[in-house]
């Protein structure tokens, strides 16, 4: 079993940066019109997830292991999924979370947390849903949206596999406007997308459980974009962003296996891998 | 606290500013001008099935009269249909923003009873063509399938290029914009085949309609959509769709545009009733470019077996038979209780779109959701008691309802940007004379 390594320096580490990113996004939702989790909703989500991290923590006797990953965890199954329940989101944080703990591969999460609770809501629950046009496709959301979370990537050093999922991405989405003959205001409207926005900087980049080489975390980013993108217009589902992830990250430990490299760890100061088998 | 009754929803008529057509080209002649309300869609939609029905408010000449909309199958006879306009009157009176009145009770005597009325109203969409004669194989066009239902003649036309399609459209009397096979292009890009209808007079005059009936068609197919598209293409600004989207369980919203809820049960002073219409075209249009023009506004979305209030009665399972819900009968096990067993397994969900070619590149796009929570544009508007007082609490009454009234201006002029002073001297306060029933003989005999 790994555990997280307590930071030395926590200015250090970029999840606070994320969290505090994140919680502003959250802020902003409940005062601006449109989205759709209560305080309620929020407040027992937060209190699920961060009590399945403490029992978990106290059965396996886990020290070292900050709070941080589940805050995140609970900030994005709090942006993301929506419920006209008060029990799904707080139960879709709760299974995010113990899927951290119990399910893992050669020291690695096998699933992404909030990836997890987010198709663990919309498969198990029938009463969730993701509004993939809540963020609106503003320009300066968006802009925002890519300033701080490529901050947060390059502190996190895996800038490679936001960027090169939504060059792929967005690569596909170009040459699908260019072949069909539509405008190219069609491709702005889909760079702008908030949610693809969130997905590329705030999602798929945790490092716990995508490949630690840059060629493995590149050939997933391209992976998920092909199959995100085929998802959604060739087969026209939803939720692409987020069954492409959940089908790719197990195939994590095939790709380290491709191409080993260190371990992950959020502190250079404590460069020691944290994988032990 | 004031003890209300519920009163009386009165409304509507949005009367929506004049617009083209949504789903095809507005053609006719160059010196036939055309006003449209606006566009009205019910949409039916579950698993991989959608019915549509168009309606029209055309009011030009018949023979100038044009659809065209992108469908994505070759469809049989059998999968089209003319319906009833009666039914989009319903289905638009059932779900319409509404404005329910309360009136405040003697605060020195108890209660009464209560009572309500409703009312609602929005237009249809059209388009136009004229006459012709052509070549389609030379343009790349291929003639499907050929119908006439009810008063219209449709063809199903699939086509190579986009600039053929606008060929032959022209040369068999469709007075196709300029910039239509750019428009056009895309859709046959995605192998889409196009539903073109004109009036067959004859028909027409049998159908002893003076109105041309709203168009039906049904088609199996993954993508859950509604092309705007085409008819931006000659129209001179923004234009109004209302999009009546019946599902099985959930709300449904837009995927590539945010879907919004419109504000609702706000409190608004008692004399909006008597420019509700106005009201709204203001609350709305203001909601429009609060949002930068891209967003599209939910009005209603409610189980349809019931209402509160009820702006009119739910549609009953013959009209939405009628309008494409084919699983009413399915089993005979389809409310699984949600509602006591009086529950319909249909929601609507009323979806306010108002849009034009730079805000709205792109087709729209739907999901049905998991929400299953009831949301109603709703506007309250309440009576204080204006009889006479002879109690105590008259003076509390008093000072609790002038602050309400001047709350209710503050609120009015957030949601309209209408002048808060314009506002205020519309107001017909409560008299405050405090006289703590002193002059309690004033009104008796009044």
């Amino acid at each position: 079993m790994v555990q997280e390594h307590l930071p030395l320096s926590r200015a250090r580490d970029p999840r606070y940066f994320q969290v505090a990113f994140l919680s502003s996004l959250l802020a902003a939702g409940l005062l601006w019109r449109g989205l759709c989790s209560t305080p309620a909703q929020i407040a027992l989500t937060f209190a699920a997830g961060l009590l399945t991290q403490a029992a978990f923590l106290r059965a396996l006797g886990l020290k070292e292991v900050g709070v941080l990953s589940a805050l995140i965890t609970c900030l994005s199954v709090s942006l993301l999924l929506h419920s006209d329940t008060l029990w799904v989101q707080p139960l879709a944080a709760s299974a995010a979370l113990a899927g951290k703990f119990m399910l893992r591969a050669r020291g690695k999460h096998l699933f992404n947390p909030a990836n997890l609770g987010v198709v663990f809501g919309l498969l198990m629950t029938g009463h969730a849903w993701c509004s993939p046009a809540q963020w609106g496709h503003d320009v300066m959301l968006a802009a925002w949206i890519v300033l701080l979370g490529a901050t947060v990537v390059w502190r996190s050093e895996r800038s490679d596999v936001s960027w090169s999922f939504l060059a792929f991405y967005l690569g596909l989405a170009f040459l699908r406007v260019a072949y069909l003959g539509q405008r190219p205001a069609v491709f702005w409207h889909q760079f702008e997308n908030g949610s693809l926005l969130l997905f590329a900087f705030f999602m798929i980049s945790d490092p716990k459980t995508i490949p630690d080489s840059r060629a493995g975390r590149v050939a997933l980013a391209a992976l998920a974009a092909v199959l995100a993108f085929g998802w959604q217009f060739v087969f026209y589902r939803q939720n692409g962003l987020f069954y492409a992830l959940f089908l790719l990250t197990p195939l994590t430990a095939l790709f380290d296996a491709w191409r080993p490299a260190p371990r992950h760890a959020w502190v250079r100061a404590e460069l020691v891998p944290a994988a032990t088998r | 606290m004031t003890r209300t009754t519920l009163a009386l929803v009165s409304i509507l008529a949005l009367a929506p500013r004049p617009a083209a057509a949504f789903c095809g080209f507005y053609v006719g002649g160059a010196d036939t001008k055309l006003f449209n309300k606006a566009s009205q869609v019910v949409l039916v939609r579950d698993g991989n099935r959608t019915a549509i029905s168009m309606a029209n408010d055309y009011r030009g000449e018949l023979t100038q009269f044009a659809l065209v909309v992108p469908v994505p199958v070759v469809l049989k006879r059998e999968q089209i249909a003319v319906g009833d306009r009666a039914l989009f009157d319903r289905i638009d009176a059932y779900s319409a923003p509404r404005l329910v009145e309360y009136s405040d009770e003697n605060p020195c005597e108890p209660r009464r009873m209560y009572e309500f009325a409703p009312a609602a109203a929005r237009g249809g969409m059209a388009n136009v063509e004229d006459k012709g004669r052509s070549s389609e194989k030379a343009l790349g066009v291929t003639i499907e399938a050929k119908y006439t239902v009810g008063e219209y003649d449709i063809l199903i036309l699939s086509a190579k290029q986009s600039d053929g399609l606008e060929t032959w459209l022209r040369e068999n009397g469709y007075h196709i914009p300029k910039g239509a096979s750019a428009a056009l292009a895309p859709y046959i890009k995605q192998n889409l085949k196009f539903f073109v209808a004109k009036v067959n007079l004859k028909e027409q005059v049998k159908s002893g309609s003076a109105n041309l009936r709203p168009i039906q068609f049904a088609y199996e197919d993954p993508r859950y959509m509604l092309p705007i598209r085409l008819g931006m293409i000659n129209a001179d600004g923004p234009q109004d769709l209302i999009v009546y989207a019946l599902s099985r369980h959930g709300r449904v919203e837009t995927t590539n545009y945010r879907t919004i809820k419109l504000p609702s049960d706000a409190e608004v002073p008692e004399y909006v009733a008597q420019v509700f219409p106005d009201f709204y075209k203001t609350m709305f249009a203001k909601s429009v470019a609060d949002e930068n023009g891209s967003a599209v506004f939910t009005e209603y979305s409610w189980d349809m077996g019931w209402c509160d209030p009820c702006a009119s009665q739910p549609l009953s399972n013959d009209e939405l038979r009628k309008l494409g819900v084919w699983w009413l009968d399915e089993g005979q096990s389809p409310s699984r209780g949600r509602w006591g067993g009086g529950g319909v397994p249909v929601r609507v969900t009323r979806l306010h779109v108002r849009y034009d070619a730079e805000h709205f590149p792109e087709d729209l796009m739907f999901q049905e959701t998991a929400d299953t929570a009831n949301f109603q544009g709703r506007f309250v508007m309440r009576h204080p008691w204006r009889g006479a007082m002879t109690c105590a609490a008259a003076d509390g009454y008093r000072r609790e309802t002038r602050a309400r009234q001047s709350r209710e201006a503050e609120t009015l002029a957030k949601l309209t940007g209408w002048d808060l002073n314009d506002i205020r001297a519309k107001i017909q306060w409560i008299d405050s004379s405090e006289d703590g029933g002193g002059t309690w003989y004033k009104n008796i005999f009044h």
